[in-house]
């Protein structure tokens, strides 16, 4: 009696459950196609933000005066292993005024934040100097490592970032690349040393690379990639 | 009517996802340490409740039981990926400001609860208003902890507005030279304006309670004379 009784429940169960699972995958199927649509027609809107984004923050560092190519497109490739410590293969963007080099465009990343990874663009200039700085991600102290990004930064008329405009080697030699704390020719703020030691290390290393190779990069194809020679 | 109303009070006060559910609190936690940045995540947790419930209330003839849980996930991850993108594409300007809090939406599990309790089993209608009113729950009591927190913390108020309103400007409330209380912007130190938050509505909800009491006990004593007078 039993045994008949299961055996009769048995298709009945296996029939819903093939139900529920044709349910499920039809409630898939719909989702992921919404998805995939919105996706599809916001593509090329978002794309064209994202570069309008990226051409604000380069704007910042590099006002858009100073050069009159493309430099968006005007862009080479660098390997991660690079000085520059980004994690992932980066974008170097080149500033032509009437084919004549301007300045360099790079990213670059400090390991040794407070709390993780800290990411700059710099613009240097073709002579060698750091036309500005902006701190792009960080995960700082909210009011307190975080006066490195100018926006959070309660000095409005000067703000920190601001003391690494237009200097570069020949006035600040390598080994003074530091913060005051280090020995170095850069203020920090009391208590919050690490934030600052992390973006000066960081920029002395990458103006470091870009004086390297800076020959190199401006002669480079549009969108080839940098070899690592050294 | 009424059963309006009941929303309407159970999504602000009653069943308050934070004070009363203590739901949600990943993102309460992590977003509320400037008052800007907590409504701004408030309003966009609003309208993705508002479309979580009227979704699945709309769909919930069609969602087996056995099912429901995996079907909530897929039509609330679908809807706040769907939102992200819509906003970043026609709504640019308010997606940087609100942009980086949508995603968060996802692990606010106050989403997927009144998905499960209120929009799984009641009508459109009531489902939407559930939801917006849960949002609002949700936006007052985190723009209060996000108001607190800022002001101990750093001795301002509003700090951030101009990211919504370019000609605003924070308001300094505490003079320039206040050290700033850094336990009140850590992740602790919403902990503990929380719990204190959490304290004093269970105070105000005792003392609500203890009129009631009185008030019932005071009208219970006369009734023995004037029964037939109040019908």
């Amino acid at each position: 009696m039993t045994e008949s009784n299961s055996s009769y429940q048995e298709p009945g169960a296996l029939r819903v459950a093939l139900r529920t699972a044709a349910i499920l995958l039809i409630f898939m199927l719909v989702f992921t196609a919404l998805m995939a649509g919105t996706y599809r027609i916001t593509a090329p809107m978002l794309e064209a933000s994202a570069q309008a984004e990226r051409l604000r923050v380069i704007n910042e560092i590099l006002p858009a005066a100073n050069y009159d190519n493309d430099v968006l497109r005007d862009q080479v490739l660098v390997p991660a292993d690079a000085a520059l410590n980004n994690a992932s293969v980066s974008v170097v963007y080149r500033a032509r005024q009437k084919d004549k080099p301007v300045a360099i465009v790079v990213e670059a990343t400090a390991l040794d934040g407070y709390s993780g990874q800290i990411g700059l663009l710099l613009a240097i200039s073709a002579e060698g100097r750091i036309l500005a700085q902006r701190v792009i991600r960080h995960k700082e102290t909210p009011g307190l490592g975080d006066y490195i990004d100018p926006k959070k930064d309660r000095n409005k008329q000067r703000p920190w970032i601001n003391q690494f405009n237009q200097v570069g080697f020949d006035e600040v030699p390598f080994k003074q690349w530091r913060v005051k704390k280090d020995g170095g020719r850069f203020d920090q703020m009391a208590g919050a040393t690490i934030s600052a030691r992390a973006v000066t290390n960081a920029s002395a290393r990458a103006l470091l690379w870009v004086n390297q190779n800076r020959e190199t990069l401006f002669s480079l194809p549009v969108g080839s990639r940098l070899e690592p020679v050294k | 009517m009424n059963a309006y109303k009941e929303i309407i009070l159970n999504g602000t006060w009653k069943q308050n996802s934070i004070l009363a559910q203590l739901l949600g609190l990943c993102p309460l936690l992590a977003i509320s340490a400037t008052f800007v940045n907590a409504v701004s995540l408030g309003l966009a947790t609003i309208l993705v409740m508002l479309l979580a419930n009227l979704v699945i209330s709309g769909l919930r003839t069609f969602i087996p039981y056995e099912i429901r849980i995996p079907a909530f996930v897929l039509v609330i991850a679908s809807l706040v990926t769907v939102v992200d993108l819509a906003f970043n594409a026609f709504l640019h300007d308010l997606y940087l400001v609100l942009g980086i809090f949508i995603p968060l939406i996802v692990t606010n599990c106050i989403v997927l609860a009144r998905v499960e309790a209120f929009a799984a089993k009641n009508g459109l209608a009531a489902s939407t208003l559930d939801g917006a009113m849960m949002g609002v729950g949700f936006v007052w009591v985190i723009g209060l902890l996000g108001l607190i927190r800022e002001f101990v913390g750093q001795g301002t108020l509003f700090s951030g507005i101009e990211m919504i309103f370019p000609r605003a400007h924070a308001i300094q409330v505490l003079p320039e030279s206040y050290p700033g209380f850094l336990i009140a912007i850590l992740p602790p130190g919403a902990f503990l304006v929380l719990g204190f938050m959490i304290a004093g509505r269970n105070w105000l909800d005792a003392r609500a309670n203890e009129r009631q009491r009185q008030w019932l006990l005071e009208q219970r004593m006369p009734r023995a004379n004037t029964a037939s007078e109040r019908g």
